[in-house]
């Protein structure tokens, strides 16, 4: 123990370390992972907005993604594959102070859990989900996912995905929800000030970002880690306000980026104690 | 604010009788999806949670229903669901979780004819089984019985007190026939009502474990917001709450899981004899059947056959020493259940074969008569 502090006052603590479980590092996530980046922009997000951190709470799912609740020192739960919307409802719905944050993978959230994550955003449901979008089941080795690009290959599509891919912002802005954004893991600037707006809007708020999965997606698919950061660089424009339907991601044709709804809208939770709880 | 406890005398329906129940032992989260023959108590729970102050949601699907009620318990209150066979399959891997991460919340499964959609508005008892071992893996898990209106509102009540008091998913199962019938109902003055809520933690909140087993085996839980920054998976983890991918790891949190139950055998495990004292027959049964093995008893009686009744409050864990103890002593017994020998095959490994053991069981769909009972007793002794 003693040990331990001389040597964290020889160097000082990274200032993002009070939110992270600093005894559970070094973390799963492989090199050129994106999801430490979005991680990193999720800490700097609540740290910004002003909101007691012992209020937060994070629920995850099963996946690379899903291994984010285990690392940050807030409340935080690492349920079921896809199961982490509706525990996050429970969780704000028998306490409504505490600001619940639901962090998973794309295949956690939009294959098994797809059901869930329409429902919650038609409820406009008051929680902040984070989607990082790998393109491919990273942990169990890169199966074709719902959002795996026509034709990319994966462990599963050998020849190429004969399927296409949701659109995620069109998705989240159909079932409901109030504020629709979308960045990639380079833009962590970005991204951080988004997560900070969404954490501080109330209902259901939805951000994908993009981030790159080199060991099981880029390497059966011609794409080096730095090539991914340079399409994020070169292939996207931020186009806040865009029209949810033009947001297919297509490389070739250019990414949309930013922020695409931004409305208000009363809270399932403003309903219900409205209707239910001032009835006589 | 409505009481919680509607003081008086009724006539209500068993699914009722479970809602009012649960609130009366300080229920305040019901996650609900509609399934026959268990709907009406999340109607009932719809209309009345809002008035005690609690919060009651339709989720999409059962999955989405155990899983909200889990997170509620996190949130640190008294939380619960209904459901039947189907539903029910649904919410195998999320009971699961609630058995890895130990936290307490009262499933209902008010069971029809099955396998698959089967028959929704007619009983059975056939999902006995399930209710042990549908999830995967080892555990152990509390499962109880009832036989009346009455006996499913006391025993809502003693389903979230084990709940919380060990820090596990306890399950109820009925049938169609009890939560269909009406029947007179008292619910005694709320200052009469035993109910035990989950230990709390004391000390410092660094460093917290919030897995780290009390005397009795069962760890005190704190509620996410209050500052223990706890963590929770689903994965094998240590008492910190952290994921342990460790042989070790995993004999450390299975001997926690499986000894909170096997230790607590005698606090747990809950049955009532009927004759018994000279009987020579033994007619075990639960729910709706044990009424029906309770007539037949009678008769037998008259018919100067010395038969008794134990009759199974609790299922899991299995009163095996119970009927061990019986078995030295009588010629035989009968398993009376609307299934085809689920809980009769447990009563068989208990006794071995020292002790003929025979079953008077049903496809489902409807009850089993006394008569059904007395012509096995008749042929078999």
């Amino acid at each position: 123990m003693a040990k331990k502090n001389k040597k964290a006052e020889l160097q000082p603590a990274h200032p993002l370390d009070d939110l992270i479980r600093t005894d559970r590092i070094p973390h799963i996530w492989c090199q050129g992972c994106g999801i430490g980046t979005v991680f990193s922009a999720c800490l700097i997000g609540m740290k910004h907005s002003g909101l007691e951190l012992n209020k937060f709470a994070m629920v995850s799912g099963i996946g690379c993604s899903g291994r984010a609740a285990g690392y940050v020192n807030v409340d935080s739960f690492h349920t079921t594959h896809g199961r982490a919307i509706p525990f996050a409802t429970g969780l704000k719905l028998a306490n409504t102070d505490l600001n619940v944050i639901v962090f998973s993978g794309d295949g956690d959230l939009f294959a098994i859990g797809g059901n869930h994550f329409i429902h919650a955003a038609r409820r406009n449901m008051d929680l902040t989900v984070i989607c990082v979008n790998n393109l491919t089941y990273g942990m169990t080795g890169g199966q074709v996912a719902a959002t795996t690009p026509h034709m990319a290959r994966s462990t599963t599509t050998p020849s190429g995905n004969p399927e296409n891919p949701f659109n995620l912002p069109l998705l989240a802005f159909a079932s409901g929800a109030t504020y629709v954004a979308r960045w990639t893991m380079l833009h962590a600037r970005d991204l951080a000030e988004s997560i900070q707006v969404a954490l501080l809007k109330k209902g259901f708020s939805f951000i994908e970002v993009l981030s790159p999965c080199p060991i099981n997606y880029g390497r059966r698919n011609k794409e080096k880690a730095l090539d991914t950061l340079n399409m994020y660089q070169e292939k996207t424009i931020i186009k806040n306000g865009a029209d949810p339907s033009e947001l297919d991601i297509d490389f070739d044709k250019g990414v949309i980026l930013g922020k695409f709804i931004d409305v208000d809208k009363p809270t399932h939770i403003e309903n219900y104690d409205k209707i239910y709880r001032t009835r006589e | 604010m409505k009481p919680a406890v509607l003081t008086g005398e009724y006539f209500m329906t068993g699914d009722v009788a479970c809602a009012e129940g649960a609130m009366a032992a300080g229920c305040l989260f019901f996650g609900g999806y509609p399934i026959t023959p268990a709907t009406e108590i999340a109607e009932h729970m719809s209309g009345r949670l809002p008035d005690v102050g609690g919060t009651y949601i339709q989720m999409e699907d059962e999955i989405a229903a155990i899983a909200s009620v889990l997170g509620a318990s996190w949130a640190g209150v008294k939380s619960m669901t209904a459901t039947s066979g189907p539903g029910f399959s649904l919410m195998m891997e999320n009971l699961g979780l609630g058995i890895c991460t130990e936290t307490p919340c009262v499933i209902v499964n008010v069971q029809r004819g099955g396998p698959s959609t089967g028959l929704p508005t007619m009983g059975a008892q056939s999902d006995m089984m399930q209710a042990r071992w549908g999830s995967h893996g080892d555990y152990e898990i509390i499962v109880m019985s009832p036989s009346s209106c009455q006996e499913i509102f006391y025993q809502t009540i003693t389903a979230f007190n084990l709940s919380e008091a060990y820090r596990i998913p306890v399950v109820i199962m009925t049938d169609e026939i009890i939560g269909h019938m009406s029947e007179k109902v008292i619910i005694p003055r709320a200052k009469e009502i035993q109910t035990v809520s989950r230990v709390k933690p004391k000390g410092k909140k660094e460093n917290f474990k919030p897995f780290k087993p009390g005397p009795n085996g069962v760890a005190p839980m704190p509620a996410a917001g209050e500052g223990y920054n706890v963590h929770v998976t689903g994965l094998t983890h240590d008492e910190k709450g952290y994921p342990a991918m460790a042989v070790e790891a995993q004999e450390e949190m299975m001997k926690r899981l499986i000894g909170k139950v096997r230790n607590n055998l005698d606090d747990i495990i809950k049955t009532e004899g009927y004759l018994l004292e000279d009987a020579e027959i033994v007619i075990v049964s639960y729910g709706v059947s044990a009424r029906t093995s309770f007539a037949a008893v009678g008769e037998a009686r008259a018919m100067g056959i010395k038969a008794g009744l134990l009759r199974l409050i609790t299922i899991w864990p299995f009163p095996e020493e119970q009927i061990k103890e019986l078995a030295e002593k009588v010629k035989g017994f009968i398993t009376v259940e609307i299934n085809l020998g689920q809980i009769h095959r447990e009563v068989q490994r208990c006794v071995g074969y020292r002790t003929p053991a025979y079953l008077v069981g049903h496809h489902g769909g409807t009850v089993i008569t006394p008569d059904q009972v007395l012509s096995v007793l008749k042929e078999a002794f």
